[in-house]
């Protein structure tokens, strides 16, 4: 290869909230337009060049036979494929359609649902194709999404941690939103990568970045149900962006029949 | 213990905090001290005695944090709360050096950060604070003979129901010892009006003592603030089992009761993060997108963390018990055999900011109560 790498931003079932980060990348937007070579992103440009690529950036969910084609044909021309947004990593918002039946949203909806081809699931990248990294966030952030692309060119693992939104609500002197004031926060149990915004704003974490590795959402719906939150609305808190990644949609289905909890 | 009755006391009105604070500011030091910010009292820079935290109280427990107005309009009436001065020592992220590449040779030459040392006075630290800045300084391997911070200790006469200081003996008084402030007040609210008595404890101390209106320390003063301090440590909220805790938990290993907590447990990280000796840090290398300019930063981390104990070949503690148990046992005994102290000094930070509010002396009582009685004592 010659030049520069060649990055490739693909969209599925997705708000174009993750891809649009980059172009978010002000003030890093000409040094990355200088170290990599733009190959296909029609969100900023028509200009598209054919694969294989050195990059792809992947966002949205498979929901249709199409889509999931399409994605084994980008996995084919990427030597990297990273997913970017709750949509890639998890189903996204529209994975609500796996917990009910989307024929029958079809039928609600469309005046002719015989023109609608989609599957009966929205489901992640992963589900599908190998993925080398998965970036996640409703949106990402712009600071993780530079860091993953940085690390790519520089050949070393992304410098994006695993762990709780707590430590990133800690480490900026935010006072605990839970603690302080009795606000249902999904922060322990989500993963960090957004800067504990929410709680910045005194506000419980919506959990867009999804479940943290390991996290125990049965002491998290535990604690909720003594701060005087129905079944329901614990249930509904974890079903949002993420709500059909595995640790979410246990913690849902945990937390509306609380007598099946270990 | 009897107050040191050779150390030098005054007493001063509760007006002349402010002029302790320009006093301070006078000698080239930045005072930072406890203000109430979003419903709690944190630690921020003070521009006056007025950003003090007048009147306010706290009320803890378990999980649980709340403000209260206090009628006696105490300045210092509250405990530990979810800050400690281990922010100002030891910050949560930190930049160590950073490196660009030398276009002509192509090599990397490390840039220290010229770091510009803030002289600090920290106004209205806790005896467990004071306790907790003496063990963070030898785990950090700080020189002792530095120059600190100018401390204002604040002794306790109302501690938290989260408190322990009385079973770690790091307070809730500080003046016997006359170790490690510069100057420390005891809050005085009787009929006799609203006073400090102040305890000078160094010869910075001293100076900064007059240039502040006082007047010699009656025996009645000195004999009320021993007082307050003795029915504070009848008043504490908590304490831990009455037994060598080093011997408990390494023979606690295999306890059944790290089930039970690790049940209970979000493995969020809080407890260390809010402790006041919990030093831990990760170090990471960052390079930008043209790969000529690197930096090394050193932040926070926790025994929680899943990537804290990873080593070639994958992480050794992944479950969460097996990070609690490490933070406990390391916390309360193994401490002892790499510092030469027990690592807690009775805050209770960890048990008030804990979301689902575990606490360390019932885990500890409860490891007392199931191990054996004659194999652990
Ligand atoms: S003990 Fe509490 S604060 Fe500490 S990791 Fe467990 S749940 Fe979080
Ligand atoms: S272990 Fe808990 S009580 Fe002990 S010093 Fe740390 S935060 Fe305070």
């Amino acid at each position: 290869m010659t030049g520069k790498p060649k990055v490739a931003v693909f969209k599925f079932a997705s708000c174009d909230g993750c891809q649009l980060t980059l172009l978010d990348c002000e003030d890093e937007l000409l040094a990355l337009a200088d170290a990599v070579e733009i190959a296909h992103f029609t969100e900023a440009t028509r200009t598209s060049l054919p694969g294989p690529y050195d990059l792809a950036l992947v966002e949205g969910s498979i929901t249709t036979p199409e889509d999931a084609e399409r994605i084994e044909q980008v996995r084919a021309q990427s030597k990297f494929l990273v997913v970017i947004g709750a949509c890639a990593t998890a189903g996204g918002i529209q994975a609500l359609r796996n917990f009910g039946d989307v024929r029958e949203f079809t039928q609600a909806v469309y005046a002719r649902p015989d023109y609608i081809s989609t599957l009966a699931h929205s489901t992640p990248i992963a589900d599908h194709v190998p993925v080398d990294f998965e970036l996640r966030g409703c949106p990402i952030d712009r600071g993780q999404l530079l860091e993953v692309i940085t690390a790519f060119l520089a050949g070393r693992k992304p410098r994006i941690p695993d762990r709780s939104v707590c430590y990133e609500c800690k480490a900026r002197g935010l006072v605990c939103v839970t603690v302080a004031h009795g606000t249902p926060c999904l922060g322990p149990v989500t993963h960090a990568g957004c800067g504990a915004i929410c709680p910045a704003f005194a506000r419980g974490c919506f959990g867009c970045f999804g479940p943290a590795r390991g996290a125990n959402t049965p002491a998290l719906i535990e604690l909720l149900h003594q701060q005087g939150e129905s079944p329901e609305r614990i249930a509904r808190f974890f079903h949002t962006f993420n709500a059909a990644s595995p640790a979410f949609a246990k913690a849902s289905q945990d937390a509306a029949a609380p007598e099946d909890m270990p | 213990m009897e107050p040191s009755t050779t150390a030098r006391r005054a007493v001063i009105t509760a007006e002349a905090l402010d002029d302790v604070l320009i006093a301070l500011t006078a000698a080239g030091y930045q005072p930072v001290g406890p203000v109430v910010r979003d419903s709690a009292i944190v630690l921020d820079a003070l521009g006056s005695a007025a950003d003090l935290p007048h009147g306010r109280g706290t009320e803890t427990s378990p999980g649980h944090y709340r403000l209260r107005d206090r009628s006696d309009g105490a300045v210092f009436g509250h405990s530990t709360g979810p800050q400690s001065w281990k922010q100002y020592l030891h910050p949560a992220r930190r930049k160590l050096w950073s490196a660009d590449r030398d276009p002509a040779s192509g090599d990397f030459a490390p840039e220290p950060v010229a770091e510009v040392p803030v002289r600090y006075a920290f106004v209205g630290v806790r005896p467990c604070d004071l306790a907790a800045i003496r063990i963070l300084n030898r785990a950090l391997r700080r020189d002792e003979n530095a120059e600190g911070p100018f401390i204002v200790a604040v002794e306790c006469g109302d501690p938290g129901a989260t408190c322990f200081c009385a079973s770690t003996g790091s307070g809730p008084g500080c003046t016997d010892s006359g170790e490690g402030y510069d100057l420390a007040l005891t809050e005085l609210t009787g009929s006799a009006g609203h006073r400090f008595l102040v305890t000078v404890g160094t010869a910075r101390g001293a100076s900064i003592l007059d240039a502040v209106p006082h007047a010699a320390a009656p025996q009645s003063a000195v004999m009320t603030a021993r007082r307050i301090v003795a029915e504070a440590r009848g008043r504490m909220g908590r304490t831990l089992p009455d037994t060598d805790l080093r011997v408990l938990l390494a023979r606690s290993a295999e306890a059944e009761r790290w089930d039970d907590v690790a049940s209970r447990c979000l493995a969020c990280g809080n407890c260390t993060m809010v402790c006041p000796t919990c030093f831990c840090t990760s170090v990471e290398d960052t390079t930008d997108l043209t790969g000529d300019h690197a930096e090394r930063w050193e932040s926070w981390d926790s025994c929680f963390d899943i990537d804290y104990s990873y080593i070639h070949g994958g992480a050794v503690r992944t479950s969460a018990k097996s990070r609690y148990r490490q933070w406990l046992t390391h916390k309360f005994g193994t401490w002892h055999d790499q510092f030469g102290s027990s690592g807690c000094v009775g805050c209770g930070r960890c048990i008030a900011w804990c979301p689902v509010g575990i606490d360390v002396t019932e885990e500890l009582a409860a490891l007392d109560e199931t191990i054996e009685p004659e194999t652990a004592r």
